[in-house]
């Protein structure tokens, strides 16, 4: 496969996500402007400014009209996916981080890092159909993480929240009162970032301790570790075959001591069932900070430490190769 | 020729009133005919060859539509307007590279078995005992045993058989310093007390009692092709196709060595009259080189 490479942020890439339909790739780095991207053959459809610092998350609802995106500045913005035109802006009082929309889009969640004395905390904010009823007011405040949160994900039917952290457990919320449900340690060091799989039953968490498990959703039952020899900081699964793909590399500012094959950058791919790996994609010459799978499975996207984002469409033997 | 009208020459123009002067250079126009209800399209076309003959060239091809399906709200998106960046002249410029080079899914093991296949493989070798690959080092036995398990190693301290790495004070073969010309230098293996001093090498082990040789074979056949299509007799320890030194081609014929006669025997009788690349294989024993001069 040729891959296509997007060269549209001068930062390191910090999250991708594919549209329900799969035909937009948004791409947040930490430079200020989100980018969205034909997927299938890269061309730029625009990026959005307004954003005044490294925009971590972002996500798009399922009609492809609104996205949400978190940024380091202490806001989430809302736009217009169509125009790149800032509907609304929710300001915090420390860094946001991770950004969800929930089934349905009535609901957003917004996590915040602790700064300043202020412990991390999850935020859900309703979304009004009107943006000029749009307020600021949270209906629930989830505090509990030691440390930040990197990514928090709404559950089946909404009716729980589940967030990993810097303190590498996973926790599972009650959406509607904000009560601890499950916790569990599922790393001994910080997990970079969980992913669900495509139906919600299970997801997958990528941890610098260098390995990445697969959990039930509701249960948190560990059900499949991926054992790797680099930190692990993106992790995705494919919603065609029984693939997970793995990204991550040696740590940014130890890059430049060592050759960039020691630096472990390939995505790596791994048998979901097996635990087994099954192959290596070569391209980056940073760590791998990115992942996602176009929803198809045909595709699937990485963005790196090196600041590109890659598209690979799978060659025919993908499909049909036997592990 | 009429002059220009604006002042300028256009070569073109030229070239094309040079052309209407003679009927010789009339060629008669391109024909499409169809495509008809099964898609099928003749273009007949007329050109000049190297040699200045008029001749015909007829394109039979097959039109076939191919319906592909698509959201009709990602179609109405591919109408969206660049925004952003993206908007501007210079904004899309380098933004998007196709990788000039080709990405593959590196596998970490191959389809078949892989690396456990192979040592089962060297297992069975040594079980069978009927094998050439393995020489031990120390008393030149073929096909018993590895050197390290050699029943002689004893002997071997001694100095019958020496024929070691350079040892913890960085002196090559201690005991077979007699032969060396100074202590430290270094010794060719064939040079080595208790070394076969015909220099059993490369010489001889490449060809083996177990070579066969198959000839008729096309032009473009490789060391792999081989090594695939005899492969399924079993190990193979070489496989030599034989190329013409001026031109760069095959010249049809190709040694290959089996680590195990038998399989050498099956592939014979299996390969010989098989027809590969619309040729018949004639596969027969080796004869050594030396009976033929």
């Amino acid at each position: 496969m040729r891959p296509i490479l997007l060269k549209g942020h001068e930062r390191p890439l910090t999250f991708l996500k594919y549209n329900r339909d799969g035909d937009l790739l948004f791409s947040c780095a930490k430079d200020h402007n989100p980018n969205v991207w034909f997927a299938d053959n890269g061309e730029r459809l625009g990026n959005y400014k307004g954003h005044n610092g490294a925009v971590w998350c972002c996500d798009v609802t399922r009609d492809s009209r609104f996205l949400v995106t978190g940024s380091a500045d202490q806001s989430a913005k809302l736009w217009d996916v169509e125009t790149g035109v800032q509907l609304y802006s929710f300001t915090f009082e420390t860094p946001a981080r991770s950004v969800a929309f929930s089934e349905g889009e009535k609901l957003l969640l917004i996590t915040t890092d602790p700064f300043m004395g202020a412990p991390s905390a999850i935020h859900i904010k309703r979304v009004e159909a009107e943006r000029t009823e749009q307020t600021q007011d949270s209906i629930e405040i989830i505090k509990g993480h030691v440390g930040r949160v990197t990514r928090a994900v709404w559950g089946p039917l909404n009716t729980t929240i589940i967030s990993c952290g810097e303190d590498g457990t996973i926790r599972q919320w009650d959406a509607s009162n904000g009560k601890e449900l499950n916790m569990k340690e599922a790393h001994s060091k910080n997990i970079q970032t969980l992913s669900m799989s495509a139906d919600g039953s299970h997801f997958i968490t990528a941890s610098a301790d260098k390995s990445a498990k697969l959990f039930d959703t509701r249960t948190f039952e560990l059900l499949k570790t991926y054992q790797a020899e680099r930190p692990i900081n993106a992790a995705a699964i494919s919603p065609l075959l029984d693939h997970v793909v793995l990204g991550g590399g040696q740590e940014a500012r130890d890059v430049t001591t060592t050759s960039s094959r020691a630096g472990k950058f390939e995505a790596k791919f791994y048998h979901k069932i097996f635990e087994e790996e099954i192959g290596g994609v070569k391209g980056h010459f940073g760590p791998i900070n990115a992942l996602a799978f176009n929803p198809d499975g045909r595709s699937f996207a990485s963005g790196g430490e090196d600041g590109y984002v890659r598209v690979h469409h799978f060659d025919a033997e993908y499909f049909t190769m036997k592990v | 020729m009429a002059p220009p009208i604006d002042g300028r020459v256009r070569w073109g123009d030229d070239l094309d009133d040079d052309g209407d002067d003679g009927l010789e250079g009339v060629l008669p126009p391109i024909q499409v005919l169809g495509p008809d209800e099964n898609g099928y399209k003749i273009v007949i076309e007329y050109r000049y060859n190297e040699r200045d003959e008029k001749v015909k060239v007829t394109t039979k091809s097959r039109v076939k539509k191919q319906v592909k399906k698509m959201n009709k709200n990602v179609i109405k998106r591919r109408q969206w307007r660049k925004f952003g960046d993206a908007a501007l002249v210079s904004g899309n410029q380098n933004v998007t590279i196709v990788s000039t080079e080709e990405i593959f899914l590196e596998r970490v093991k191959g389809p078949s078995g892989g690396k456990e296949a192979e040592k089962n493989e060297l297992a069975g070798l040594v079980a069978s005992g009927n094998t050439s690959l393995i020489v031990c080092r120390i008393c030149g036995k073929k096909g018993d045993h590895w050197t390290s398990k050699c029943p002689y190693k004893d002997l071997a301290k001694d100095g019958m058989f020496q024929d070691k790495a350079p040892t913890e004070d960085g002196a090559p073969g201690a005991a077979s310093a007699g032969a060396a010309p100074g202590r430290g230098a270094y010794v060719p293996p064939s040079m080595r007390a208790g070394a076969n001093k015909e220099g059993e090498g490369m010489r001889q082990r490449g060809r083996d009692d177990n070579s066969i040789r198959v000839t008729n074979l096309s032009e473009d056949t490789r060391e792999a092709d081989l090594m695939e299509l005899f492969r399924p007799f079993g190990p193979i320890s070489r496989i030599y196709v034989a190329f013409d030194r001026e031109t760069g081609l095959s010249r049809g014929f190709a040694f290959i060595n089996f680590v195990n006669r038998d399989d050498a025997i099956r592939a014979i009788s299996k390969i010989n009259g098989y027809g590969y690349d619309n040729l018949i294989l004639k596969v027969e024993w080796a004869t050594p080189r030396e009976d033929k001069r």
